[in-house]
């Protein structure tokens, strides 16, 4: 079998050898961890994901039901708790993973990327909850953005981000930003993935390879 | 709706939200303190 790594031609080609080559399977659905792994605090960026799935589904039902239901029927307003709640827990969760990865600076051995990407993941989260709350169709979303209209007027782009335009803010919340935030996500996994979970700043070299 | 707030100076903060930062402490330190349950060993 004559090897593609050296004979790659076409860009599909290309473009598979630099992604094998960066995460062969054994790297990208790894069996075993590093010892140091074995900690609750490592459990946190996991947990948001799993938040994340759970925002996402209940998300879906709110979109294919629409706001009618979701304020008016008991199972509209479970499905809309659903949201809010677990909305809550992926950020609670996110913080501690952010906490856990700042005190062990987790950006070390060319992990910069992993590090620059949760962070915007983490930006875009708090664009993409702000919109949740200016898109409920109710006076609470009306509060809130004639509050924030001013803000983001005196900083000069509410002409790009109108809080009051409703149509706008519903597409940045179920189109736009989950799939900025999704993507992201994904890249931020794939480098975590390539670069290998970040070993305690006193571990020595033969406990770090994994 | 009756939400309570707490002022310090020019800080003012929701008793809501400072429940949750002092859960997402907890955690974290309880996540740091506790041990991690070990894995079942593979053949």
């Amino acid at each position: 079998m004559t090897s593609h790594v050296e004979h790659a031609s076409t860009w599909t080609g290309r473009l598979r050898d630099r992604f094998f080559g960066a995460l062969p399977p054994d790297k990208l659905l790894p069996e075993e961890q590093p010892a140091y792994v074995a900690s609750w605090i490592y459990v946190f960026g996991v947990a948001t994901i799993a938040a994340l799935a759970f925002v996402i589904g209940s998300g879906l039902v709110l979109t294919l039901e629409g706001p009618l239901w979701y304020h008016s029927s008991s199972v509209g307003h479970y499905v809309n708790s659903v949201h809010l709640w677990s909305v809550e827990l992926f950020f609670l969760f996110m913080v501690v993973h952010l906490w856990g990865k700042f005190w062990m600076a987790a950006w070390r051995g060319r992990r910069a990327a992993t590090w620059i990407t949760g962070a915007i993941c983490f930006l875009a989260s708090v664009g993409t909850a702000f919109t949740g709350y200016v898109m409920q169709t109710n006076f609470d979303a009306q509060w809130i953005s004639t509050q924030a209209k001013d803000g983001l007027n005196s900083v000069g782009i509410g002409a790009w981000f109108n809080v009051l335009d409703l149509g706008q803010m519903l597409l940045f919340h179920v189109a736009l930003l989950p799939l900025v935030l999704g993507g992201i996500t994904v890249w931020h996994v794939l480098l975590v993935r390539k670069h290998g979970v970040v070993p305690p700043i006193d571990a020595r070299e033969e406990e770090t390879t994994s | 709706m009756n939400t309570h707030f707490l002022t310090w100076g020019p800080i003012q903060i929701s008793i809501a939200n400072l429940v949750i930062i002092g859960i997402g402490l907890a955690l974290f330190a309880l996540a740091i303190a506790l041990p991690f349950p070990k894995g079942r060993k593979r053949p």
